[in-house]
């Protein structure tokens, strides 16, 4: 008898001993389990109520001491005065059409060029995908300058373009994206549609788009998050307000009324509503979007 | 034809050299669904690239033509004390955050891989905060960090304990903001998520049998078939917190005294605000070479750690 087995045989009767008291065990781990997914989603969850809370104070109870969880009286009336205090209805105009326009973007053109890289042969091509998946590597330090260069040479600064025209042109990150969920699509269905006469186009749009929703999906997402949340290009291309996108708006809010920060949180969560509203309707699409793109190492 | 089609179907090796008119057209329609990409690598991708190594090289304000100056940024870097210390700041981060973001993000996974009841629930509440991040959620934090009226302080009161000035302390910025981090760990936590649930059933049951009790199993099984996510999760995580601009430009910008000035934010104010580009370029090609250095030296200690089923894949 070798160890293992007799490592084993110990094992078995310890089982069959143990089985009487596996179930307190088991209802103690339960116990411990449940304590900590609860203590940690309150400490998860804390900020947000706090966001809440804040944004519904009256202005002389939000820096108290000890801090006051519940508002007093529920002032709805700050998410109207702090809209107010600056154009925010023209930053929501300009954050929905560089979002909208982004999304746009990026669906045809990344689906488009994905589609190439996925069905067509050519010779090159993957050559051309290697330099693709380079260009993930590039830190977006190096190439901000040479494109707010481009786009001051070309008279697009302070207008909303240089946050609309890089999405048209494809974004790697997507590309690859889409390219490895067009590779599980099978193939028989395009040579089927192709002995019917179809070509390369009409099978993209009828065949490969149709099924392709989820990982459409995903993008959408995706460009849509980051370009909601986008400070960075603001910050670099646009100098006069009307210009402005809500990221940037609230930049500036905070910066010329640091004293209302009921309506700074105020105008806070109208900025985060349309991301709260999509992430409950459409969370697989998340969770799926971030397992694609992190699962990359299996 | 047919034969062709039959062929389009298995070959997917590059076409071969005597190409036919059917191969041909193919290989043009390529390059038609790929232009958007191959205009867009010209112009945002290749072209900045090779144009930012040459700004590099010059003296340029935007205002005037650029001067040839040689080497002379890059050893203008190499004296330059705020290069230095940001250097300092955004590894501190970047180890801080990414070390401290695996760690929570693959507990938190662990826990919620315990078959509990309302996992779908917790897995939202844990996940909703990476989704939201943006301006609005670091104006929320400086608020949460506030020393007299932040919720940080007023629980760390509970226990005794007097409370930092965290962003307005030079020497606790930096950890409030890689505290911070952890609050977005939930994107990280799906992803382990998703890893731990592919783990097949039959590791563990083979384990078991070998009397391997939970701490065992953990390490002989769930952390080798995790290996490749963490690690690639690390090398993305580590090459983003190199970069972090936006929430540290509006949590702190840069201070207290400096503690939190890191590398993007000043290349940011070198840039777009003293219109440096030369010497912004510079600081970009630096940070681009570091970059690659640190994803080498990664790749090489994973070959001691990280464990890929069927062998090494390319």
């Amino acid at each position: 008898m070798n160890i293992s087995q007799s490592r084993r045989a110990g094992t078995l009767a310890r089982l069959t001993q143990v089985r009487g008291g596996m179930r307190t065990a088991q209802r103690l781990h339960q116990i411990m389990v449940y304590g900590l997914l609860f203590s940690l989603g309150v400490v998860f969850i804390l900020p947000f109520m706090w966001m809440i809370s804040t944004s519904l104070k009256q202005s002389q109870d939000v820096f108290t001491f000890p801090p006051q969880f519940l508002p007093t009286s529920f002032e709805w009336r700050n998410y109207v005065t702090g809209w107010t205090r600056l154009p925010f209805n023209t930053f929501l105009l300009n954050s929905i059409v560089v979002t909208s326009a982004n999304v746009l973007g990026n669906l045809i053109s990344c689906s488009l060029v994905a589609y190439g890289f996925a069905r067509l042969r050519a010779r090159g091509r993957d050559v051309l995908f290697l330099l693709l998946l380079g260009t993930l590597m590039i830190p977006r330090e190096v190439t901000i300058i040479p494109a707010f260069i481009l786009f001051t040479k070309l008279k697009l600064v302070n207008t909303l373009w240089p946050l609309i025209l890089p999405a048209w042109f494809g974004y790697p990150f997507f590309i690859f994206l889409l390219r490895q969920f067009f590779m599980t699509i099978p193939h028989d269905l395009d040579e089927a549609a192709r002995i019917d006469g179809a070509g390369s186009f009409r099978i993209f749009t009828n065949i490969i788009l149709p099924l392709s929703k989820p990982a459409l999906g995903t993008v959408a997402i995706f460009a849509f998050i980051g370009n909601w949340n986008n400070l960075l290009d603001p910050l670099i291309y646009l100098r006069s307000t009307e210009k402005y996108t809500l990221p940037i708006g609230l930049n500036l809010f905070r910066g010329q009324h640091v004293t209302v920060f009921n309506e700074l949180m105020a105008v806070s969560i109208i900025q985060l509503l349309p991301i709260l509203i999509i992430f409950f309707l459409a969370q697989k699409y998340f969770v799926r979007g971030v397992a694609l793109s992190g699962m990359g190492g299996r | 034809m047919q034969l062709q089609h039959a062929e389009n179907v298995h070959a997917r090796r590059p076409a071969r050299r005597g190409l036919g008119p059917q191969a041909r057209r193919e290989e043009r329609e390529f390059y038609l669904f790929i232009s958007p990409w191959i205009i867009g690598f010209v112009l945002f991708g290749a072209g900045p690239i090779i144009a930012s190594a040459v700004i590099s090289l010059t003296n340029w304000s935007l205002l005037s033509s650029p001067r040839w100056a040689g080497l002379a940024n890059y050893r203008r870097l190499a004296v330059d004390p705020l290069f230095f210390i940001t250097l300092k700041n955004t590894l501190i981060y970047a180890i801080g955050s990414v070390g401290l973001g695996v760690v929570t993000a693959f507990l938190l996974a662990l826990l919620l891989n315990q078959k509990v009841w309302g996992m779908a629930f917790f897995r939202t509440i844990f996940y909703l905060p990476s989704v939201v991040s943006g301006i609005a959620v670091a104006l929320l934090w400086v608020n949460i960090f506030h020393p007299d009226f932040g919720l940080i302080n007023y629980a760390l009161s509970w226990i005794g304990i007097q409370g930092p000035g965290w962003l307005t302390s030079p020497s606790w910025a930096m950890p409030a903001l890689i505290i911070m981090s952890l609050w977005g760990a939930g994107a990280g936590m799906v992803i382990y998520l998703a890893g731990l649930q592919s783990i097949p059933e039959h590791l563990y049951e083979a384990a078991a049998l070998d009397g391997a009790g939970p701490l065992r199993k953990f390490w002989h099984v769930t952390i080798p078939m995790m290996s490749p996510v963490i690690f690639f999760n690390m090398i993305v995580g580590f090459i983003g917190s190199l970069q972090a601009f936006v929430l540290i430009f509006v949590m702190t910008n840069g201070g207290p005294a400096n503690s939190t000035l890191v590398y993007g934010l000043y290349l940011f104010r070198n840039a777009f605000q003293y219109f440096d580009m030369g010497y912004a370029s510079a600081m970009a090609w630096v940070l681009f070479i570091v970059i690659m250095i640190i994803t080498a030296v990664q790749f090489r200690v994973a070959k001691r750690w990280v464990y890929y089923e069927g062998g090494l894949r390319d």
